[in-house]
């Protein structure tokens, strides 16, 4: 199938393919070993490519590749009905899908302009703040198992069960969460859900102390994570970091406090910030942002607003089960929304939420229909996983996999 | 100075131009308006140097395909926030399919270069001065730009779907 633009563009890409073709014979003239990372290398954790060019154990280059799970979600969503595409955003940061979950929901609510109640805010809060928990944790203990201890990653992935376990109370899945609604959440905080809620906030603090202490002040760590994969901060900006690994070079940008959405302006919490950049600062801004989570759950927890936990949305909002049986109105919502018969305004809105991994935005165009005409995800991990290549260069390979892991970069994320 | 977007719309058009910021408007509290490729390297340069603007963060850059905009079909989407004052906008820019060449942005943020070879990948975007346009998420032998509107969802050049199989 050729494309009507192909003969266009066919000159100049051939172009750039011999300056590419170039260069790579220049390198080869050099004495230079060529080293193959991934695509699935077990201490890359995700299927990701990069060609080392290395003099001895030192990085001279580096080619990545991506898009090995590519999944063509923008495509797919131009095809579904908006509440479809929940689904579909569960599998980008599947270290915490919540969140994705949540940022899609409360884009098309832009869109069709509903205002949630605070009961459901709230419960949102909860919801994303456990996931940011759950996606620090895991890039944490990585972290510590890449440079050789196992014990701590054991200790918390426990409490990730336990995470799993509120998850599977609140909306039945585990992983991919497919959590929330349009509206609001699919259904209040079930008692058991808010004791389990209570039970990990009593026991996660000694959890997590305990794991900071293994690797804040140890010795062999600090060793291989100080200085390792630095950047700076206006490297940083122009490279599009956002999140902890921007905020580990000093630079105090957070979505929840810049742009309050659901509620955040209602909590207290500071936003840590590092100081060089560099792997340990990574790990430290994240082990600290995991203490605040916990204070906005607490906080969320305690002050619980009553209310519905979801907004009077008829026509977006499915009705509960019962109603659908018994009443002429749900009934014909039910069918109506299930079968994507709604057609949703005509507009354009982004939105970004604070992800586990920095500013996971949604941009989204409406033309009117019972589908969107274009989803735009700003996945974080692709925006700032080009920086990768400068900060291993002149590295070594042990230190390079530990920068990896300390970016959190998440395959399905990047790839989309 | 206090950014709104009257006042910011009101310094740029006396920097540019009326011809060249037009049809602004105001979608989701961002405002949006649309440039020409000629203006748009010039245009995010001074948001970049002015002094009060001091917008110096690429947000994300999207394609997006109008067919029926003829002989104005492609788009490409800027958005830049300024983080000292909180202040975000977005930038469109449209250009003809047959002619999808817009500047690289690369010399002014690294981050573009993956979001221009993304744009390239999927709609066919022409960056000239990218260090390296290639694809970047699909294989490299593939032969058309999947995000355009005129290929349907499913692949239709696989010959190993039978119809049968799904009931058509």
């Amino acid at each position: 199938m050729a494309t009507d633009n192909k003969t266009a563009d066919t000159d100049q890409l051939q172009e750039f393919r011999d300056n590419r073709d170039l260069k790579l014979q220049d390198k080869k003239n050099e004495n230079l070993t060529t080293l193959n990372l991934g695509p699935t290398h077990p201490a890359t954790h995700g299927i990701f490519q990069n060609i080392l060019q290395m003099d001895g154990e030192v990085i001279m280059d580096a080619v990545p590749t991506i898009g090995y799970i590519h999944r063509a979600f923008e495509k797919i969503a131009e095809r579904r009905p908006f509440y479809q595409i929940t689904p579909l955003t569960d599998r980008m940061n599947y270290c915490s899908s919540p969140i994705n979950n949540m940022g899609y929901h409360m884009t098309v609510e832009k869109l069709l302009g509903i205002e949630i109640p605070k009961r459901a805010q709230y419960i949102r809060v909860i919801m994303m703040e456990l996931a940011r928990i759950s996606d620090h944790l895991i890039c944490n203990s990585i972290l510590g198992v890449d440079s050789g201890a196992f014990t701590g990653f054991l200790y918390v992935m426990q409490e990730r069960e336990h995470i799993y376990d509120i998850y599977e109370e609140v909306c039945g899945a585990r992983l991919t969460t497919n959590m929330g609604r349009i509206g609001g959440m699919e259904r209040d905080l079930s008692p058991k859900a808010l004791h389990l809620i209570g039970e990990f906030l009593k026991r996660f603090p000694k959890v997590w102390a305990e794991f900071e202490k293994m690797l804040t002040r140890n010795r062999i760590f600090i060793d291989r994570t100080v200085g390792v994969g630095a950047i700076s901060a206006e490297r940083a900006l122009n490279y599009g970091f956002t999140g902890p690994n921007l905020r580990a070079t000093g630079v105090d940008y957070d979505v929840r406090v810049m742009n309050p959405y659901s509620s955040y302006d209602d909590f207290e919490f500071e936003i840590p910030v590092g100081e060089k950049g560099d792997t340990y600062d990574r790990f430290l801004v994240r082990n600290e942002e995991v203490w605040q989570s916990l204070k906005i759950i607490e906080q969320a927890y305690k002050n619980l607003p009553e209310g519905s936990y979801h907004a009077d949305a008829p026509h977006y909002y499915l009705p509960p089960k019962q109603e659908v049986y018994t009443s002429m109105e749900a009934l014909i919502y039910h069918f109506k929304i299930v079968m994507g018969e709604i057609d949703a305004p005509k507009g354009e809105v982004y939105h970004s939420v604070e992800g586990g991994n920095g500013e996971l935005g949604f941009y989204l165009i409406s033309d009117g229909g019972r589908t969107p005409y274009r989803l735009h995800f700003r996945r974080p991990c692709f925006i700032y996983y080009q920086a990768y290549t400068e900060m291993i260069k002149g590295g070594q390979l042990a230190d390079a996999i530990l920068t990896l892991s300390s970016l959190n970069v998440i395959a399905g994320e990047l790839d989309a | 100075m206090e950014l709104t977007n009257e006042n910011v719309l009101g310094k740029l058009i006396a920097q540019f131009g009326e011809e060249n910021i037009r049809d602004a408007y105001n979608p989701d509290g961002i405002m949006t308006f649309t440039t020409n490729r000629e203006n748009i390297i010039a245009l995010i340069q001074y948001l970049y140097d002015d002094k009060d603007l001091q917008v110096q963060f690429l947000t994300t850059m999207a394609g997006i395909h109008f067919p029926d905009h003829k002989g104005m079909e492609m788009c490409m989407m800027y958005q830049l926030h300024s983080l000292r004052h909180n202040y975000r906008l977005r930038i469109k820019v449209f250009v003809p399919a047959e002619d999808p060449v817009l500047p690289t942005l690369t010399g002014i943020y690294a981050t573009a270069n993956w979001m221009e070879r993304e744009a390239y990948d999927f709609y066919g975007f022409i960056f000239t001065g990218h260090p390296n346009l290639i694809r970047i998420l699909n294989i490299e032998e593939m032969e058309y730009h999947p995000m355009l509107k005129q290929y349907p969802l499913e692949d239709q050049t696989r010959e190993d779907k039978i119809d049968t199989y799904f009931g058509r």
